[in-house]
């Protein structure tokens, strides 16, 4: 650290345009794929993959160079501040990313469906698709040959069936997730390395409890009650909000996955170990996610 | 300690790196900056060609040089490049220049993330602009991107501007973060919040409206994408969704978008007011207070955008009442100003024309703003070019001409070199007339009906957009001048003193660090004693 300065600033750093170069390749690597979608021939998916390389690898070094320079001491409090805020407004716009599918939902359910049900002013909009009835989950679309609707929905069962329901297994392990991993927290904290690294392993556990039972519920929903992304707008909404949040918990079961690995390796104390903090506000998050998806989407 | 340290020692008391890597991997906040001025001033040529083009051929009535089709590729990527190219790019290379100097601090909170920020940024104006050259052409359906135009209707190329659009969201929520975690960890110490310069008061607001409504903008797209390649029916009535539903998601964050395009320009202006009339402020908590109250406001008027769209009339008459409220903290902020310059002793350099001009213009597309707000009124300006002409009288002698302001203003403490002061004001008078001749008679043509976003119009129409298209062309070539006084100013310009406007010494910490202002400019948090002493 130089004499007159508290505040580290790095280097120049080549990390930053190998990930720029890395989002290039992603961009065109899926519009590529998406474009030629059942092409014969086409090999727009290797630039898919080779931008998951490059973005996954500049990650890597990125976090590792991170990581050497905070042991090496270089970072002031306040630059571990800096870090806290960072994360913390990062997760403030994920939070409103996922607002967005709330609001569609809510739009959905309160004023389109209503309304080409013939509700209120805008009964006009009932001639398009006369006969249609308004529900909710809507289970026979307006035109229900080009969007044929599910046969089910997956809200949820009367009280005496309630242990088959996936979603009441899936928010047990989440909202215990969170528990064991401020649990492993807490142990970290007081010094207690053996209870920090159980705790992180049953987290993790029950995050990937999770997520398989998650792809469960998906291949259910498709081969067995014809609930796909294809039935309408309640298959539109229920897959974009599950499948966001479990993209969400695959990417949080990964950094808690690195973060134990790092634990098992001696990495962290009591008094430093912001990585696994923030990743343990992440899991918060998407826990928090999850609850009001819960009531949103399978139970009111 | 380790060799990872002697480097960064190094590295911070020596001058850049040598060479086009320094560009590529810097972590300094004033190289960022001046990318991102540089690249939005690339993009303010590219997106202005493509308005000379529409005005080319909109320059006599009847189909005259391009094809209805490209007419509306051009529509469409002037507004994108302008709005997500040009302004906000320009926005934020001041904040990455100006904060960190403003509020005393050695460089961005998070400057490798800075780095990734702007970098990001040509990526996904180059996929854009490579549609151009794609089976199906650029995307074609206006900056707004409606659904279904954007969806059922597109161009194929649609996939490229979802997945440019997701990466510029990426870049503004990176560097709000940078922005935000700046101001509030960074700040030398005594600067209370309510110490703050207005500029970065203005974007530290900025930053939270941006990474409040760009993931929204991100969600919107993501639904567009699904709905094209996934069979879903988020924007489809055949499977219970609403076309109406993109509308409300877009205009959720569109609107607080069009604050985002104007807040720092408040900052800047104010600055520039009070330097040239040589007196403080007026009125300083009460701007903070009404930039604070116009941001909140803008989360709750986004359906003004779409009063034709057929609403209940309960929310007709709450989109409108809102928007009318926002007359009220916009006023406090013009009296403001014309308060900070009464008694003051006025001097007219060229950033002070430029703010006053902002002023008296801006205030023109508020208050045509305020006739749009009137939700029966609106059925009638609805989609003509009274609107086109409100939001460029906003964005045009609003937002860029603050921008211009902000150049001269700041470059000579960038450069360490003087403009060309003559120069500088021929730059002013041309742009000032020709901007009007541009857009003041497009209100009058929308209120007698001509519809915007079409190539072609009706005879009565013809002598006022021959008008407007003279203006145009004026106003492109103005701004080549605005070029070449940068490029004098840089190469061939007078030094600059430290304090370079008169009296600015108290105005704020950058007047106080040399001309040109040293690569790394505090290695120790400056006092804000130093302001008062020499006041």
């Amino acid at each position: 650290m130089s004499s007159d300065s508290s505040y580290y600033v790095p280097a120049s750093s080549r990390m930053p345009i190998f990930m720029a170069f890395g989002l290039l390749l992603f961009v065109l690597g899926a519009s590529f794929t998406m474009n030629n979608w059942g092409e014969e021939g086409s090999n727009a998916h290797w630039i898919l993959i080779a931008s998951f390389a490059v973005i996954w690898g500049t990650m890597f070094f990125w976090f590792g160079s991170v990581i050497k320079e905070n042991d090496s001491g270089m970072y002031s409090g306040q630059l571990n501040q800096s870090f806290v805020w960072g994360m913390a407004w990062f997760i403030f716009s994920e939070v409103m990313f996922f607002f967005a599918f709330f609001l569609a939902l809510g739009y959905v359910r309160l004023f389109a469906v209503p309304w080409l049900g013939g509700e209120g002013e805008k009964a006009i909009t009932n001639i398009l698709w006369p006969g249609f009835e308004a529900a909710w989950p809507l289970l026979v679309t307006p035109d229900n040959e080009q969007f044929p609707g599910a046969h089910h929905s997956m809200s949820i069962p009367e009280l005496s069936k309630l242990h088959t329901w996936l979603p009441f297994w899936n928010t047990l392990c989440l909202v215990t997730s969170s528990g064991t991993i401020a649990l492993a927290e807490a142990g970290l904290r007081k010094g207690n390395r053996t209870a920090f690294k159980l705790w992180m392993v049953a987290t993790l556990s029950l995050g990937y409890i999770f997520v398989f039972l998650q792809g469960l519920e998906y291949y259910e929903a498709y081969s067995h009650m014809g609930l796909t992304l294809g039935a309408g707008i309640y298959g539109t909404t229920f897959f974009l909000l599950t499948g966001f949040h479990g993209f969400h918990v695959c990417l949080g079961a990964i950094i808690l996955t690195i973060m134990t690995i790092r634990g098992f390796g001696g990495a962290f104390n009591d008094h430093d170990h912001f990585g696994l903090a923030a990743g343990s506000w992440y899991w918060h998050f998407v826990d928090v996610v999850w609850i009001f998806l819960v009531l949103v989407v399978y139970i009111f | 300690m380790s060799a990872v340290i002697d480097s960064h020692h190094d590295d911070h008391h020596h001058g850049p790196a040598k060479g086009f890597s320094r560009w590529l991997y810097t972590t300094n906040h004033k190289d960022i900056g001046s990318m991102y001025l540089w690249f939005s001033l690339v993009m303010l040529f590219i997106g202005g060609a493509m308005a000379m083009v529409i005005r080319a051929e909109l320059f006599e009535p009847g189909s005259q040089i391009v094809s209805p089709e490209f007419y509306n590729q051009m529509v469409t990527n002037h507004g994108l490049i302008m709005v997500f190219g040009v302004i906000m790019p320009a926005f934020v290379g001041f904040a990455n220049w100006m904060i960190p100097m403003q509020i005393g601090a050695p460089d961005m909170a998070l400057p490798r993330l800075n780095n990734l920020s702007f970098w990001i940024l040509p990526v996904a104006f180059g996929i854009l602009l490579s549609t151009f050259f794609m089976e199906g052409g650029a995307p074609n359906f206006g900056w707004t991107f409606y659904a279904p135009l954007s969806t059922e209707y597109a161009p194929p190329t649609v996939t490229f501007f979802i997945f440019s659009v997701h990466i510029m969201g990426a870049s503004s929520i990176m560097g709000s973060i940078n922005i935000i975690t700046t101001i509030l960890n960074m700040r030398a110490p005594g600067m209370t919040l309510m110490k703050m310069p207005l500029f970065v008061w203005s974007w530290f607001i900025t930053a939270y409206l941006l990474i409040a409504v760009m993931p929204v903008l991100a969600g919107a797209v993501t639904m567009m994408l699904m709905d094209i390649h996934a069979g879903t029916s988020f924007f489809k009535a055949g499977g219970g969704g609403d076309p109406v539903l993109f509308q409300h998601i877009f205009w959720f964050f569109g609107h607080p978008e069009v604050y985002i395009m104007i807040l720092p320009a408040f900052g800047i202006v104010s600055h520039i007011i009070e330097t040239f009339s040589r007196k403080p402020i007026f009125g300083y908590s009460s701007m903070v207070y009404a930039i604070a109250s116009i941001a909140l406001l803008s989360f709750v008027v986004w359906a003004h955008h779409m009063f034709t769209v057929g609403m209940p009339i309960a929310g007709e008459l709450f989109f409108m009442y809102s928007t009318m409220l926002i007359a009220i903290p916009t006023g406090v902020k013009v009296f403001n100003w014309l308060s900070t310059m009464f008694k003051g002793s006025l001097t007219f350099e060229t950033p002070m024309l430029f703010a006053i001009a902002f002023v008296a213009l801006f205030t023109i597309g508020g208050l045509s703003g305020i006739m749009l707000a009137i939700a029966p009124a609106d059925f009638q300006y609805h989609d003509t070019y009274f609107v086109v002409a409100h939001f460029h009288y906003v964005l045009v002698p609003g937002a860029l001409f603050s921008l211009l302001a902000a150049a001269y203003y700041w470059i000579p403490k960038w450069t360490g070199k003087m403009y060309d002061e003559t120069l500088g004001k021929v730059h002013f008078w041309m742009s000032f007339i020709s901007v009007n001749l541009t857009f003041f008679p497009m209100h009058f043509v929308g209120l007698a009906g001509m519809p915007r976003r079409i190539p072609d119009y009706a005879m009565q129409f013809a002598d006022w957009n021959m008008m407007v298209s003279v203006g145009a062309f004026l106003f492109g070539i103005s701004q080549l001048l605005f070029l070449f006084i940068v490029l004098k100013c840089i190469y061939n310009g007078k030094a600059a003193t430290t304090e370079v406007w008169e009296g600015a010494k108290d105005k704020g910490f950058e007047w106080t660090v040399d001309s040109p202002a040293p690569y790394h400019t505090f290695s120790s948090p400056p006092s804000m004693e130093s302001l008062k002493s020499s006041s």
